[in-house]
């Protein structure tokens, strides 16, 4: 049985049948084509599916897509505006935080919600927001640097 | 000083823009009209004979369109090194571990293909498995292949010089015992691929590799498809760090299935499955003894090494070699012996892991240095710098350093890291400690016995002379390749870095043998200059003919064309560009000819231009039995400082700082041999502290997850203080050599000797969990 969910999708409207039993990251992936979204684990482990959903940034392989109806979901595809990167985007790329790149969406839109919270995080606020993002690559410092950076540009501290 | 202009800078990556706004696609990105969803059943039991293998069941649910195995797949035996081809695509006889492939089903969807497995009725008859490395090789221990009585895969036994005398000649002589644990390489990204098998007999898999060549050569050879009818096309990879070097059950059945239904056929492991699969770090055991002099001068070291191989041979000979080998440096030996052996047991095989080989020995041989000092009452930093090899020196098994920054390494973390204020210094319960390792920029043979290029590359102009395409084989799996490349090529050809495009990672592109043994940076390197050059050539050769001036006068720069050093006399050239694009927006200009515009003559004069490169390394190494496993064109080598807090109470470890100095010969981009240096840190850490696959009585992986398989989180690691050293690596293009597994070598053996240095408790036995710690100190005080 299938059910009829309505959600709001980067900014725009999509009504879509849905199994019941349909995760959000496969609904995102699978129906909608956005792969940006990865599915690394489907445990909730490594947030490599993190989205923003109302403006919390969750596993998205945890959340069903019906428990999603009526919700704001943001996924990476929907963070750069009229072909310009977001500010959190173009310090990923300049600072070097981006290897293989598989947790890069999630990483980016974990720091995008921690941003919206505390505009002036600290290095331990960054660490421990991004501390469900796991990262082979990096081994975080350059994520960190990058998320530091972004913060300052946003909230006005310093040109981009 | 140089003159790079685009070398040796700190550019953001090629990729960095579609990876960081989810345009990249990876594997499991792909979706094609009518295409199929595989799975695999894999073995439940761990050592077993198959008796009976049942699909009509399976092959009967709707929506299943083909299930196969052993019949269907033929027996063609596979593996990585032609010497040890012990796998086919599915077992036949008998299962040899708790997830060896016994059947693939392809379906219309995931889940009809899943509950197609959970049809297929398998008898098993249960035989005695074996699982531990010493009993498996013990009398009477389960036979695991008939071909290798005693569970033997392979053993290595190597001498230089005589150790026994040398040893006796010694003052002192210490000796040390080492356990690691079986490691996850613990990539994000699952492997995953799609099989297109078309009506021209040509197969194409997209697939998560890091050796497209390598798989296009075993596909070929298990689906029995001419090698030339076989394209493998990387896209962009999650991760890799070794167990993505070899062609994948995954892959063969997508492409048998692909073949045999005519559809796409697509397959991607779950995190389970990664596990199951593994082909990452072996478990080795070592034991060594190290003779030295009262003035710390190192004599002679003895090595023995247990590999647990698990039930296949993956990579392993090379890795039983690799453990004995990468002792030779960088410390100045007279002697050196070396006995290791790998052992068959029933689990997922082992095969290539970040450091490939050398990581747990050189755990064990570092602080086996740090007691020996200790001994002699010698600082360890002296102990090392005394017995340092430099540039142009040869290790003991002719290994070639023909250049190595080690001195200066250690001398920049013993600055960076205030070594001399805090060595001995230090309150109760923080320790600080260092290590030292090198590690190949990339393996001086091919896995196959060969003589093809490692590496050819071509570089293909556009028709308006604007860009410069790069087309190689090579493997961008996140260390930077394509970035790399992109900037030789730029460099070399005299243009900037936004004017080269790079098209990687397909087999149809060139030949190149992947990314492993950290071998693309040099070698595919080399082939990327060479071509680059070539290109350049014979633009020049075309301008000096037009212009009629002497081809060694022209020079590339910037994206100018300088006619010994001045402008020359192009108008025509410059009249006729813009005549052929009127109404562009971006017609050139300025006191100098373009790039461009010389492209463009040349175009007009010779159609369209390519230049081609093309690598393979000179003759190394020895000529002894197993010479070839260690030899390389150049080495790597890094040092590293490690501070470390204690909690005596709970055992508990904080890794506070770590300082860390790598020479990679010209650091092609800064930012990313950081990246590089950071990665490898961050991975050693968890190896050293928390890392560890483990096993039920029967065989079954306990902790197939990313939450019960511990790795560094963002919140374990600290900042790395990263110092790039650089030298001259005369066989590297521009000078650079390796960084991505050099990088991982001293980090274990730094923690642990922090962690001596803290509590006074040598630990010898890894993962280092705070249990471990408290009950070493408990011990300790007791004994005390």
């Amino acid at each position: 049985m299938k059910k009829i969910i309505r959600l709001t999708v980067n900014g725009e409207p999509v009504e879509a049948a849905v199994a019941q039993n349909q995760t959000l990251v496969q609904f995102l992936r699978e129906d909608l084509g956005l792969t940006g979204t990865k599915h690394g684990c489907g445990l909730g482990d490594c947030g490599a599916c993190t989205v923003i959903l109302d403006g919390k940034a969750v596993n998205s392989c945890l959340v069903l897509a019906i428990q999603a109806n009526g919700s704001e979901v943001l996924t990476i595809e929907g963070l750069a505006e009229n072909g310009k990167l977001h500010p959190l985007q173009q310090a990923f790329v300049d600072k070097g935080a981006i290897q293989c790149g598989f947790c890069t969406p999630g990483m980016i839109l974990s720091a995008k919600a921690l941003l919206e919270e505390k505009p002036n995080p600290t290095e331990l606020e960054i660490r421990t927001a991004l501390s469900g993002n796991l990262c082979r690559c990096t081994g975080y410092q350059k994520i960190v640097e990058a998320i530091d950076d972004a913060a300052k540009v946003m909230s006005g501290r310093e040109e981009s | 000083m140089n003159d790079f202009r685009v070398l040796n800078t700190r550019a953001p990556r090629v990729d960095a823009a579609a990876k960081a706004t989810g345009q990249a696609k990876y594997a499991d990105d792909f979706k094609m009209p009518g295409m199929l969803y595989a799975a695999i059943l894999q073995s439940p039991v761990a050592h077993a004979r198959i008796l009976h293998i049942d699909t009509s069941k399976a092959k009967k649910l709707a929506g299943v369109e083909n299930v196969v195995t052993s019949k269907e797949a033929g027996l063609i035996r596979y593996g990585v090194s032609p010497a040890r081809y012990d796998e086919t695509i599915f077992a036949h006889d008998k299962v040899r571990y708790v997830g060896d492939e016994i059947a693939a089903v392809a379906a219309t969807s995931m889940e009809i293909a899943q509950e197609a497995l959970s049809l297929i009725k398998v008898d098993y008859e249960e035989i005695p498995a074996v699982f531990d490395m010493f009993e498996a090789t013990k009398d009477g221990a389960p036979q695991i292949h008939d071909e290798f009585p005693g569970n033997i895969n392979a053993e290595v036994h190597q001498e230089f010089g005589d150790t026994e005398a040398a040893l006796k000649s010694c003052d002192l002589v210490v000796d040390h015992t080492f356990l690691n644990k079986r490691q996850d390489a613990a990539f994000i990204e699952p492997h995953s691929c799609v099989a297109v098998f078309d009506h021209a007999g040509k197969l194409t898999l997209y697939t998560s590799t890091q050796v497209p060549h390598y798989v296009m050569r075993t596909v070929a050879m298990t689906l029995q498809i001419p090698v030339g009818n076989v394209r493998v096309i990387k896209p962009y990879v999650g991760g890799g760090f070794g167990p993505k070097c070899e062609a994948t059950p995954l892959e063969m059945s997508c492409g048998l299935l692909s073949k045999i239904t005519g559809k796409p056929v697509k397959m991607t492991y779950s995190r389970e499955q990664v596990f199951l699969h593994s082909r990452a770090r072996h478990q080795f055991y070592a034991e060594m003894s190290l003779g030295v002099m009262n003035d710390g001068t190192m004599v002679a070291l003895k090595n023995k090494a247990v590999l647990d191989g698990g039930a296949y041979t993956s990579f392993g000979i090379a890795t039983v070699y690799y453990s004995g080998s990468l002792l030779g440096g960088p410390y100045k030996l007279k002697a050196m012996k070396y006995d290791g052996h790998r052992a068959y047991t029933n689990k997922p095989a082992c095969g290539a892991q970040r450091g490939h080989g050398g990581v747990a020995h050189r755990a064990c041989f570092e602080q086996l240095i740090d007691m020996t000092a200790e001994k002699i009452g010698m600082d360890p930093v002296e102990m090392r710098l005394k017995n340092i090899m430099t540039a142009g020196d040869m290790t003991v098994n002719e290994l070639d350093m023909s250049s190595l920054g080690m001195k200066e390494c250690i001398e920049a973390i013993r600055e960076g890291s205030d070594w001399n204020n805090k060595k001995g210094k230090l309150p109760k319960g923080k320790g600080i400690g260092m290590a030292c390792g090198f590690f190949v920029s990339g393996a001086g043979y091919p896995i196959y016995r060969s003589d093809t290029y490692h590496s050819t590359v071509v570089i293909k102009m556009s028709e308006d002379g604007g860009v410069a395409n790069l087309l190689t084989g090579s493997a961008e799996i996140g260390q930077g390749s394509d970035t790399a490349m992109a900037m030789i090529a730029a460099e070399t050809l005299g243009i900037p870095l936004e004017n080269v495009r790079v098209y990687s990672g397909d087999t149809d592109y060139s030949v190149d043998l992947g990314a492993y043994s950290s071998r693309q940076t040099l070698m595919t390197g080399h082939a990327t200059k060479e071509a680059a050059e070539d290109l350049r050539d014979k633009i020049a050769g075309f301008l000096a003919e037009e212009m009629n001036v002497e081809k060694s006068g022209i020079t590339f720069v910037d994206g100018i064309v300088k006619f010994d050093d001045a402008p020359g006399n192009f108008e025509k050239i410059r009249t006729s560009y813009i005549k052929e694009h009127r109404g562009w927006t971006d017609q050139p200009s300025g006191e100098f000819l373009t790039f461009r515009e010389a492209a463009r003559l040349a175009f007009l004069k010779g159609g369209t231009l390519v230049g081609t490169g093309k690598y393979k390394p000179h003759r190394l190494g020895g000529s002894y039995k197993g010479a070839a496993v260690g030899t390389s064109p150049a080495y790597g080598c890094s040092a590293q400082i490690v501070e470390v807090s204690v909690d005596l109470e709970t055992g508990q470890i904080t890794v506070d700082k770590m300082t860390d100095a790598h020479d990679c010969g010209l650091a092609i981009n800064k930012m990313s041999v950081e990246g590089q240096m950071q990665g490898s840190l961050s991975m050693g850490l968890g190896e050293c502290l928390f890392e560890e696959v483990k096993f039920d009585s029967r065989g079954r992986v306990l902790n197939p997850s990313l939450g019960e398989y511990k790795i560094p989180t963002a919140l374990d690691m600290p900042n790395v203080r990263s110092i790039i050293v650089e030298s001259n690596e005369p066989n590297g293009p521009y000078g650079a050599k390796e960084v991505g597994e050099g990088a991982i070598m001293p980090t274990i053996p730094a923690i642990l000797n922090a962690i001596y240095d803290a509590t006074g408790v040598r630990i010898n036995e890894l993962p280092v969990t705070s249990e471990k710690l408290f009950m070493a100190l408990v011990e300790k005080n007791r004994i005390v």
